[in-house]
């Protein structure tokens, strides 16, 4: 038995058969080949399968991809836009906000869903939304600058987040 | 362009950032298959029966191997790589370590059957479709009732579950005199709490077998693929290194636990043998909770003596190591080498001596984890010296400031030898400790405490003044301690002949950003542009061979290995430029990419020195064409990275809830090529230290289950767990290796964990002295420390 799904992932149309037991994250990693959501747990506490779905921070580990038929997906791959890092990307990178990496991608999701709601945040508010995402290397210090970076360019350049 | 000591960008980053870095688990291979392991759901128990048919013709199984077909294969166990000898020098007991059990598990998750299927649903599918009739037997989890008579016996050929026993220091009875003299002893029972490592990145495998080529190749999440490779092929499966190739591509971190060699490895490359096909094995985090070498589990009585003026008269240790139910790669070296070795600590301590019996238990296996015997010597150091200090009524800075080693530099001054074994390389402590006390405001907080003291708030200072010897290690001192392998480094700078530069090293990077430092210092030493160097790393069919990184040894060890190949390609390219330039080589200097004569204008550039070296026809006689040097770096001593670090927190009077408020770390780990690397590292081991202080701790219960199998029972720190951490350091390079650097990887988690606790101990004073409060510091434990009678 499989469920036919019509998803926007990255602004690119897919059509695909999933068996109603797929979870999107391994929707995204086997069938499509988008490997930067990865899989760190299996009870959905590392946030490191982090994307946006409809614009917002959802765990694909415990999203059915049968769930976003019809939805607009945007994983870590769709943020840098004709070879330029997101702000958010350059952000991780001028302030050392990754070492292993692995987490990164979560991470990255995870704080473009707060600057779309909260383009200013104060770190008690950073560290408060990132919550949901487990990171063993950085000790978070330099992944709340790197937000902070991200949201004051994001204001020096007017830009929106998406 | 100077690169060493400017916070370079990591060139790593570009690909973490955007979702391509390539990590065991994202390669898929032609025809790849997937493995599932059948694991013991109990922690001792003989396995009566196995029936595998039903599962085995479920749809889309390809195959099913257990413990017995891999005895049939005649395939070893996994080995430790370290040895420990028994007080009475009778070599330790090194039971079997089967890749699958046939008769009697030993641990919850010991794996009994692989299965192996089209796709990973139907290798799990089919596990449930597997009908194992065990007979359970009793089990010990503890390793001071493991020693007791009558605990269940984990191994046969292991009487009373102890692996070894070990000491080290001073004769026993001078320092029980020393301690029996002194004017104040302080004592503390300690429990040193069972860590789970939990890289986010789970461990993953995948074996594939070419027979075209009669070729194996393994990817997988090593620290050290080398390694991985010599075991499994020499010890393990008993096949040819020259027909195996292991690659440990991107990896999500180790923190130790991916340095061993897991049964996995060995699993995935022998069936993929069998079945004709690749098989990927990827862990689930519950299983990472059940089989990734866990760390610490220290069971601890320590004793410090005093006299009048509070010098530090003697130390007695004695320490329950739980080593798990099977050696782990580094399992006995952690308890032993990397623990009684670090006793004296900064300390001018006289008499030392340090007692361990390494004990099995009916657990999961426990080897190091950052820092890895060093966070267990500083712990009980530390929350020796402030609780003696509450004890004597001393101010605890006070008292270290008393009993520091004076500085020495171990370039004019000598070394300082230890009471037990190491000689310390350089050290100047006290600079860090005042350092702290500034940041922290030492003065003003103590009044801050006593002002809140009298509103019923409850504030604490805790301090940790720690040592730790990196850069692992000096294959003579590690042989004659025991270790079945050197631990040098090895590195091949291959110039190409338009002067780009390919450095191959056998360290590995997991998040520590090697191919952004080690291009900074190549490129320094060259002259020429970090663009042009590429560092190429995790391939043992690239890289010559390697011991990978865990210690803090990638920069110490593998850097100076780097030094030494980039010493030699300048040494030929002088004798290339000498010839060009129709001049003497005493006569060249060379400086930001040229040879020039000196005194003169006449210079020529390493490109062409490069060219040349590819063409030569214009090439000075007798010297071979090429420019490509290899080189091996073999440490003469261990580094001794020190630091002090202050936590500052808040206990709430009605809840027992503990509040990180400050953390205040100044580190001296040597030059530092680049600070924001340092940092990060710094700010990353703090966080695992505070975490254990605070959060985390592997619990089994009196069946051996493993309590804390997932992230939802095991509390890892979180973003809004941790306050901004407030570092500075200081610089004593070591002088013993070119770079002079000592290594940054696990002080944070070494120093910090002891000083949290001591702060919790301190902010508790107005209830007395509590000293039997245990880690993690959850607000039940506190609440209950404060409340006992």
């Amino acid at each position: 038995m499989s469920v036919k799904i019509s998803v926007s992932i990255n602004g690119k149309k897919y059509t695909s058969e999933v068996e109603p037991r797929q979870l999107l994250v391994y929707h995204l990693r086997e069938a499509l080949a988008l490997t930067g959501s990865h899989v760190g747990c299996d009870t959905s506490s590392c946030g490191a399968c982090t994307v946006l779905v409809d614009g917002q921070a959802v765990k694909s580990c415990t999203t059915l991809a049968a769930q976003v038929d019809g939805c607009n997906v945007i994983t870590v791959e769709g943020l840098a836009k004709n070879g330029n890092l997101h702000p958010i990307q350059e952000g991780f990178k001028e302030e050392h906000g990754l070492q292993c990496g692995f987490c990164t991608p979560g991470m990255i999701m995870a704080a473009a869903d707060l600057l779309q709601n909260n383009p200013d945040p104060s770190e008690t508010e950073i560290r408060h939304a990132l919550e949901g995402n487990f990171c063993r290397c950085t000790g978070y210090h330099n992944i709340v600058r790197s937000i902070q970076w991200a949201a004051n360019k994001l204001k020096e350049t007017n830009a929106a987040v998406l | 362009m100077t690169y060493i000591g400017q916070s370079v960008k990591r060139v790593e980053d570009k690909r973490f950032t955007t979702g391509k870095g390539k990590y065991t688990d994202d390669i898929k291979l032609v025809g790849m298959t997937h493995a599932h392991i059948v694991r013991s759901p109990y922690a001792h128990a003989i396995i009566k029966s196995i029936d595998i048919d039903t599962a085995l013709a479920h749809p889309g199984v390809v195959a099913i191997f257990t413990g017995k077909d891999i005895a049939a294969a005649g395939i070893n166990g996994v080995p430790a790589g370290w040895q420990v000898n028994f007080k009475d020098g009778t070599t330790m007991k090194e039971p079997p370590h089967p890749l699958l059990v046939a008769d009697r598990v030993k641990h919850v998750g010991d794996g009994i059957a692989v299965i192996i299927a089209e796709d990973l649903a139907t290798a799990r599918d089919a596990a449930d479709l597997i009908e194992i009739d065990y007979e359970v037997l009793p089990c010990v989890t503890n390793p001071a009732e493991a020693v007791k008579a009558g605990a269940p016996q984990v191994h046969d050929n292991a009487p009373n579950n102890i692996c070894f026993d070990w000491e080290l220091g001073n004769p026993k009875a001078e320092v029980d005199a020393a301690i029996a003299a002194s004017h104040h002893v302080t004592r503390l029972d300690l429990v040193n709490q069972r860590m789970a490592p939990n890289a986010i990145e789970p461990r993953s495998a995948i074996g594939h077998y070419d027979d075209s080529k009669d070729k194996f190749t393994l990817y997988t999440t090593s620290q050290n693929p080398h390694l991985t490779r010599l075991l499994m092929c020499a010890f393990v499966l008993g096949i040819p290194e020259h027909k195996v190739q292991v690659v440990a591509p991107d990896v999500g971190g180790g923190f130790g636990s991916k340095i061993f060699h897991y049964i996995e490895e060995a699993l995935v490359i022998w069936a993929s043998k069998q079945i004709g096909r690749p098989i990927k094995w990827t862990s689930t985090r519950s299983e990472a909770f059940l089989t990734d070498a866990h760390g610490r589990d220290h069971v601890t009585t320590a004793e410090m003596g005093f006299d009048k003026e509070g010098k530090v008269t003697a130390l007695r240790v004695s320490t329950f190591a739980n080593l798990g139910a099977y050696l782990s790669t580094f399992a006995p070296a952690v308890p032993t080498y990397l623990h009684g070795t670090l006793l004296q600590g900064l300390y001018t301590t006289p008499k030392i001596h340090v007692d361990v019996t390494a004990v099995f238990t009916h657990t999961n296996a426990v080897d190091a984890y950052r820092g890895a015997g060093r966070p267990e010597a500083t712990y009980l150091l530390e929350r020796l010296m402030d609780t003696a200090a509450l004890e004597m009524g001393m101010d605890p800075a006070e008292l270290r400031f008393k009993n520091f080693i004076p500085a020495f530099d171990g370039v004019t001054q000598p070394g300082y030898q230890t009471q037990v074994a190491l000689q310390y390389d350089s050290g100047n402590y006290e600079p860090v400790l005042e350092r702290g006390l500034e940041m922290v405001g030492y003065e003003n907080f103590r009044k801050e405490q006593a002002e809140a003291r009298k509103n019923g708030k409850l504030l604490g200072i805790g301090f940790s003044t720690y040592i730790e010897a990196c850069g692992i290690a000096p294959s003579a001192v590690v042989g004659a301690l025991g270790a079945r392998a050197g631990l040098y480094e090895s590195a091949q700078v291959r110039v190409q002949p338009t002067g780009k530069v390919s450095v191959f090293t056998g360290s590995h990077s997991h998040g520590q950003g090697h191919e952004t430092t080690f291009a900074q210092v190549v490129a320094d030493r060259l002259g020429i542009a970090m663009e042009d160097i590429d560092i190429v790393h995790g391939d043992s069919d690239s890289v010559a061979f390697g011991m990978g990184t865990y210690g803090s040894r990638s920069l110490a060890v593998g850097g100076s290995a780097i030094v030494k190949s980039i010493d030699k390609v300048l040494e030929k390219g002088a004798k290339i430029a000498a010839h060009k330039l129709e001049a003497a080589e005493e006569d060249l200097e060379y400086a930001g990419g040229r040879w020039t004569v000196k005194g003169t204008d006449k210079s020529i550039g390493f490109g062409d020195i490069a060219l040349t070296a590819y063409v030569p026809h214009d090439y000075p006689a007798g010297l071979e064409p090429g420019l490509d040097f290899s080189s091996f770096y073999d440490p003469t001593n261990f580094t001794y990275p020190f630091g002090c670090h202050i936590a500052i927190v808040e206990v709430d009077a009605e809840t027992g809830k503990v509040t990180l408020k400050r953390f205040i770390a100044v580190d001296d780990v040597g030059n530092v090529i680049n600070p924001m690397i340092v940092d990060g590292q710094i700010h990353g081991g703090l966080a695992q230290g505070i975490g254990q202080a605070m959060l985390e701790g592997v619990a089994y219960d009196a069946e051996g289950q493993l309590m804390t199998g997932s992230f939802m029972d095991y509390a890892m720190p979180r973003a809004d767990d941790l306050p901004s951490f407030e570092i500075d350091r200081k610089v004593t390079p070591c002088p013993h290796n070119p770079l002079g650097v000592k290594g940054a990887g696990e002080a944070g988690c070494i120093g910090s964990t002891p000083a949290v606790v001591n702060a919790v101990m301190d902010a508790l004073t107005p209830f007395g002295i509590i000293k039997n409060l245990e880690m993690p510091m959850t607000p039940q434990r506190v609440w209950r420390a404060m409340h006992q009678k």
